[in-house]
């Protein structure tokens, strides 16, 4: 059993009050940073806690913050990321639905480190009722002296707001939802200048996914360099994971990255294994848009070790054998999936999530929709695997935010390690249209081409 | 031309009071959720010019804003808007099959609405509820594991509720 800090007591009986949270120990962590603690010193154990952003990312959090510009008489802001629409994430929906007082004790801490005194949290739009849960949370904080003015005596305000988008994959990169919350279209800003010193109406602002807000609370209390000390390396504390997929227990798993990912599959404790009795065929380990692997790349590394749930160990082999820890959304594909179908589900959305402002992802991503549709259709040519391929190429590293990669790895990822069974749509279309190319070698260690050919 | 009730002009203010002098433009997503609650389900371009003319930005503002988000319904919709979730963590648990038994059950073609006004067929992109596949948004909040059985339950619900709200 793993240790763990953000959902120890998400299931103790109303927990989503702040009777419940405080009896259990809620808000002990307002009261050691404010009272104990200056700004400077909480940013210093977020620092030493090696936390990673939990978006996706996993840029190093304490670095984040120590970029904020602090220029005088310039109101500085903190925005909390709960605009989570990478398929197959749905952690900090369970986060903030189960234990939203964790989010708002993590945003006062965080507040006072940055010094921000209006704190946004900007929520997708579809997570309408979570708003009420969260705007309860917030109202009860206050009450009891948390939110406000002059909070516990120390001089420090706050007020947290929270802002819904209005559905838009795209307000999940940073400065799209900057853009947002201005009453704008989520058009990505070019960086430089970056938010940490131009972001929410032109002042200095940190934006941070929900997760990694919830984290600072379990750092402060135990202090950044006990946190450091679970997990492995570079992969530092908890993360929470979203299973999906054809798993037997989906749900939301917090694991403390010294686990393989065999075991997060098949243990009882996590996915419970594949549902119906069926193979691990593939799995997309960090939300769709981090590469596809088959089942055979995914349990081992190229060297032979077992692979583990951490960054470092998730990318290993980069991506010609490996693919990513990302957001943490874990899709599972059994061995009656068909590889192409799902890749044009995830095609179809990047096309219909794209902001339209740079051509190549606007473009590009439309061209995949189509030529996928051919392929699974049973219209497509040998050339279009080659042209995906091409078009993927030229999508990845020219727009002004990562949408473009987020929808061109999938696709090349998916062509990369499954080309024979796209190949197989395009030879036996009729075929493809009956049934799915199966299980075939992807789950074996030698590339024995047993699939049906006709 | 319709107008907000006093209590919902509050909640505008209230809005617009969280943001910095002049800033009030970032009120704009909250406030077309409102008006789209409000002034039946959609957002007309009376709605959209009434909602520039709140917050004191041109129309246009208005306009390139609801033509970008999706949550934001264009043209008239049915009372009940099924929005049925269709990428891949939905697929690989049947969401294909959902949504066709939803256009047979209602006859209807996804983006249509039922010749009685009650029900509109959408399909989405990822809406977060990946492990509680296949699903949809009805309203405000979501419906998840879906089953035949399960939407037979749900029309069946929304038929009795819109004849009890009449």
């Amino acid at each position: 059993m793993g240790r763990k800090l953000l959902l120890e007591k998400a299931h103790v009986p109303g927990i989503r009050s702040y009777e419940v949270y405080r009896r259990e120990g809620g808000y002990r962590s307002v009261e050691k940073a404010l009272k104990t603690m200056s700004p400077d010193q909480v940013t210093e154990e977020v620092k030493k806690s090696g936390l990673r952003g939990r978006g996706g990312a996993g840029f190093p959090a304490g670095m984040k913050w120590s970029f904020l510009a602090k220029p005088e008489g310039v109101p500085r802001y903190l925005v909390c990321n709960a605009d989570e629409s990478e398929p197959g994430t749905f952690k900090d929906r369970y986060l903030m639905e189960f234990i939203p007082h964790l989010l708002v004790e993590g945003l006062i801490v965080s507040s006072y480190a940055l010094g921000s005194n209006k704190t946004f949290i900007y929520i997708r739009g579809e997570y309408a009722w979570i708003v009420d849960i969260l705007e309860q949370a917030i109202a009860e904080a206050k009450n009891n002296g948390f939110l406000g003015k002059n909070i516990l005596g120390t001089g420090f305000d706050l007020e947290i707001y929270v802002q819904r988008g209005a559905g838009a994959y795209i307000c999940g990169e940073e400065t799209a939802l900057l853009e947002s919350l201005e009453g704008k279209r989520g058009n990505p800003r070019i960086k430089p200048p970056f938010p940490a010193v131009k972001g929410l109406w032109d002042s200095p602002t940190v934006v941070n996914n929900v997760e990694t807000i919830a984290a600072v609370v379990p750092i402060i209390n135990i202090t950044g360099e006990e946190y450091a000390k679970i997990g492995v390396g570079k992969s530092t504390g908890t993360k929470l994971i979203s299973a999906c997929g054809n798993i037997n227990k989906p749900g939301v798993y917090e694991i403390d990255m010294t686990i393989s990912v065999e075991e997060f599959i098949y243990s009882d404790e996590y996915c419970g294994g594949i549902a119906h009795g069926k193979k691990l065929k593939a799995c997309i380990p960090g939300g769709s848009s981090v590469p596809i692997l088959p089942a055979n790349m995914l349990l081992k590394t190229a060297k032979g070790e077992n692979r583990m749930m951490n960054y470092e160990s998730l990318s290993d082999g980069g991506f010609a054998t490996g693919t990513m820890m990302g957001s943490g959304g874990f899709i599972v594909l059994d061995e009656d999936q068909c590889v192409v179908r799902h890749t044009l589900t995830l095609a179809r959305f990047y096309r219909h999530e794209s902001c339209g402002q740079c051509s190549p992802c606007r473009e590009g991503t439309g061209w995949m929709e189509k030529i996928l549709k051919n392929i699974e259709y049973g219209k497509g040519k040998k050339s279009d695997i080659d042209l995906l391929w091409d078009i993927q190429r030229k999508i990845e590293g020219n727009t002004i935010c990562p949408l473009g990669d987020a929808a061109a790895w999938p696709v090349a990822a998916a062509i990369r390690h499954f080309r024979d069974e796209f190949e197989w749509h395009v030879q036996y279309p009729n075929a493809a249209q009956n049934r799915n190319y199966g299980l075939a070698h992807y789950a074996d260690p030698l590339p024995v081409a047993s699939a049906p050919k006709a | 031309m319709a107008q907000f009730s006093a209590e919902k002009l509050n909640k505008v203010n209230e809005i617009i009071a969280r943001y910095p002098a002049g800033k009030q433009k970032s009120a704009l997503i909250p406030v077309l959720h409102i008006a789209q609650e409000e002034f039946g389900g959609w957002l007309s371009s009376e709605t959209m010019d009434y909602v520039a003319s709140l917050l004191n930005i041109e129309p246009i503002e208005v306009y390139e804003v609801a033509t970008f988000y999706s949550m934001y319904n264009l043209k008239p919709v049915g009372k009940y808007v099924f929005e049925v979730c269709q990428t891949g963590p939905c697929m690989l648990n049947g969401s294909d099959d959902i949504i066709e038994y939803i256009k047979s059950k209602l006859g209807i073609k996804v983006g249509e609405t039922t010749a009685d006004g009650l029900f509109t067929l959408k399909t989405v992109e990822c809406l977060g509820a990946c492990g509680y596949a296949p699903m949809m948004q009805l309203g405000k909040h979501y419906r998840e594991h879906l089953t035949k059985e399960k939407i037979d339950a749900i029309i069946t619900e929304c038929e009795r509720n819109a004849v009890t709200n009449n």
